[in-house]
């Protein structure tokens, strides 16, 4: 294997890997956690470190999985004293741990190899050198067992629980009732979370593995209502962003987790964009054809109920009109012009009158907006 | 003691207590609104969404000047804010998820930014992490002069909008039907966070910036419900972990200013939680053993 297909099979792997449990954190409202999750293993990290002494120590992964899950438990015990907002919570939490690990390490850790930059950032043009070498052979690089497993993992655990994970995603008091722990299952999934992400920042840092957890899941929220589809599109845009992420990255000579990171960005802004029912485009001009339809079934409405009435003139004269509905001059122009178009209305000697098909239209209206 | 004086006195202790005081009130005061209208991550979202600003800043001018690497920063601050009012806007993405995403796909472009310049000829692009990070010693006099002279202008338009924004925070539909336009109340008091943000980068950094703009004002609502008292306070908590963090972090060798006056603040808020007055725990707990007394005084059963 050479190193190019290595860095693009890890950063598929990573990607995907994310991509899972982010899925659930989109659903649960969760996604600022993960934020918070990704800063706090710093902590875990150190912490096992100092008691190791050893960077290559499996302790490490275990503390950081460890705080990750402190780190929620903390949040929501504040959260719990009401005394302040979830969202206040964890941007007190989280920058507090991080802080602690930052002196820890500026303090007592300058002489070894563990540093901010490492872990926040990230290299994953680097994850080739670090090989796996089993009974004195070089069987590929380490990075892609670790993310391999993780992913593995994650699979294997969603789809045991993909029941559970669902009722209690989208009805945590019926997943109660039927007898399912909801707190059991939110921790479960919330060392899920840290042991994902501790796997995945060496790869590609922490900051960046919350653009691979909420990136993906976000863009498939946009396309599918059902969990399945949506598990299935995101690891499809997760894979996705990472190869296309690679290529640019190589072609610019950049760094490669930070294009994969955009690569997400991009890949949502088109979806967001230009998907066909809930796309940005589609939701425009949605709006605006409601803007102009209830336009003019107010303008008919005021005209049916006035023209037979001792104020028509007032009412419903095209100079005075404006004034009454309260309308601009241009909103009204090209009310009035739609529906003489439309041949609802006829202008009569400065008069505005509703034709036989506009009365229709109007009757068809009240019955819908009001009933029979 | 003496070293305490010799501290005090020393020029680069001043500029740098100086310069994190400032941005303790500055953040303090626009937090508590960020705090009352629950957006309190929004601060996590800018700073991080900044990283590009600053670099853009660089490639285009190839000035290292804080001012114009910060208007950079103030610029992709701002556009990320309106990307996530908009996606939340115009689709059904909630606010955490949208910020989620548009922070780190942010910061990940500042990280390609950032790859880009250092591998240009000269070695003129270092020191452009130290916004990541942050790093107060590296704060100059005119960095103070330009942190206070935006404060007062962010002070100044809090003081005249006071109402509104008041109004706003607590109740944005009544302000509506009073007829304040919502969308530019949300435009000039987002800029403001925003500001505010941007002028802590150089001193804390993009990820313990949001902890400047919260903690004060969670610490503080625990001992008001008066906004202008809850302001006052977190503009104070804010400028005396400010102080105080600088004072540590010059005492001891090897302690990063950002990360001690963090911790200066969350141990303020915490000590908030715990006994502020009506609000604390201690208080509800001393309130709920009392409230047990009584009952069983009157003649309650036993619990």
């Amino acid at each position: 294997m050479n190193a190019d297909f290595e860095i693009q099979l890890i950063a598929v792997l990573v990607s995907v890997a994310c991509a899972l449990p982010g899925v659930f954190l989109v659903l649960r409202k969760m996604s600022m956690m993960s934020d918070s999750i990704t800063h706090t293993i710093l902590l875990g990290i150190v912490l096992a470190f100092f008691m190791t002494h050893d960077l290559n120590s499996p302790y490490l992964i275990i503390g950081a999985a460890l705080m990750g899950v402190i780190t929620v438990w903390l949040t929501e015990t504040l959260t719990k004293t009401r005394l302040l907002s979830e969202d206040s919570a964890i941007g007190v939490v989280f920058p507090l741990l991080f802080s602690i690990a930052i002196i820890l390490i500026t303090r007592y850790a300058g002489s070894v190899h563990l540093d901010t930059d490492s872990v926040l950032l990230g290299e994953l043009a680097f994850a080739p050198f670090d090989r796996m070498i089993l009974f004195g052979r070089d069987i590929g690089a380490k990075a892609i067992y670790t993310s391999g497993i993780l992913l593995v993992l994650n699979i294997t655990l969603i789809s045991i629980f993909f029941k559970e994970l669902k009722i209690a995603s989208f009805d945590p008091l019926l997943a109660a009732v039927l007898g399912f722990s909801p707190v059991i299952l939110h921790y479960g999934l919330m060392t899920l979370v840290s042991l994902t992400a501790v796997g995945a920042f060496e790869a590609v840092g922490s900051v960046l593995v919350v653009a691979f957890m909420i990136g993906p899941p976000v863009t498939a929220y946009l396309l599918t209502d059902s969990l399945k589809t949506m598990l299935f599109l995101s690891a499809i845009f997760g894979a996705l962003s990472g190869i296309l992420g690679y290529h640019i990255a190589y072609l610019l000579d950049v760094s490669i987790a930070g294009s994969m990171a955009v690569m997400t960005g991009i890949i949502f802004a088109m979806i967001f964009i230009f998907s066909s029912k809930r796309g940005l485009i589609g939701v425009l001009i949605r709006k605006n054809r409601n803007r102009k339809e209830y336009a003019q079934t107010t303008l008919l409405l005021h005209v049916c109920n006035h023209q037979n009435g001792p104020n028509a003139r007032e009412e419903n004269g095209i100079n005075s009109i404006a004034e009454h509905l309260h309308w601009e001059q241009n909103k009204l122009e090209k009310t009035i012009y739609y529906l003489l178009r439309s041949e609802n209305i006829r202008l009569e000697n400065g008069l505005i009158v509703a034709t036989p098909l506009g009365i229709k239209k109007v009757e068809n209206e009240k019955i819908k907006l009001f009933g029979n | 003691m003496e070293t305490l004086i010799l501290l005090l006195t020393d020029y680069t202790f001043q500029t740098v207590a100086m310069g994190s005081a400032l941005l303790g009130i500055i953040s303090g005061v626009l937090g508590s609104f960020a705090v009352l209208r629950r957006q309190s991550l929004l601060g996590d979202g800018v700073s991080h969404a900044a990283l590009p600003g600053v670099v853009i800043a660089f490639l285009l001018t190839g000035s290292k000047d804080t001012e114009i690497l910060l208007l950079g920063a103030l610029l992709t601050g701002l556009s990320a804010t309106l990307i996530i009012m908009s996606i939340v806007r115009y689709s059904r993405i909630k606010f955490d998820s949208a910020l989620a995403l548009i922070m780190s796909v942010f910061f990940g472009l500042g990280l390609v930014l950032l790859t880009y310049t250092q591998r240009m000829p000269n070695a003129h692009q270092a020191g452009l992490k130290r916004f990541i990070y942050g790093q107060a010693s590296t704060l100059l006099q005119r960095d103070v002069v330009m942190m206070a002279v935006c404060g007062i202008v962010l002070l100044t338009v809090v003081v005249l909008f006071w109402k509104e924004f008041k109004l706003y925070s607590f109740n944005p539909e009544f302000a509506e039907t009073i007829g304040f336009s919502g969308k530019i109340l949300n435009i000039i008091l987002s800029l403001l966070v925003v500001l505010a943000i941007i002028i802590g980068l150089q001193t804390v950094g993009v990820v313990l910036m949001s902890a400047m703009l919260i903690a004060p004002a969670v610490a503080a609502r625990q001992w008001s419900n008066r906004l202008w008292l809850m302001v006052v306070l977190a503009a104070v908590f804010g400028a005396v972990s400010g102080v105080v963090g600088t004072l540590f972090s010059s005492a001891f060798v090897k302690l990063p200013t950002g990360p001690v006056i963090v911790v200066c603040i969350t141990t303020i808020t915490i000590f908030s939680l715990l006994f502020a007055p009506n609000r604390g725990i201690l208080h509800r707990i001393y309130l709920r053993r009392k409230n047990r007394v009584q009952f069983k005084l009157n003649g309650g059963a036993n619990l």
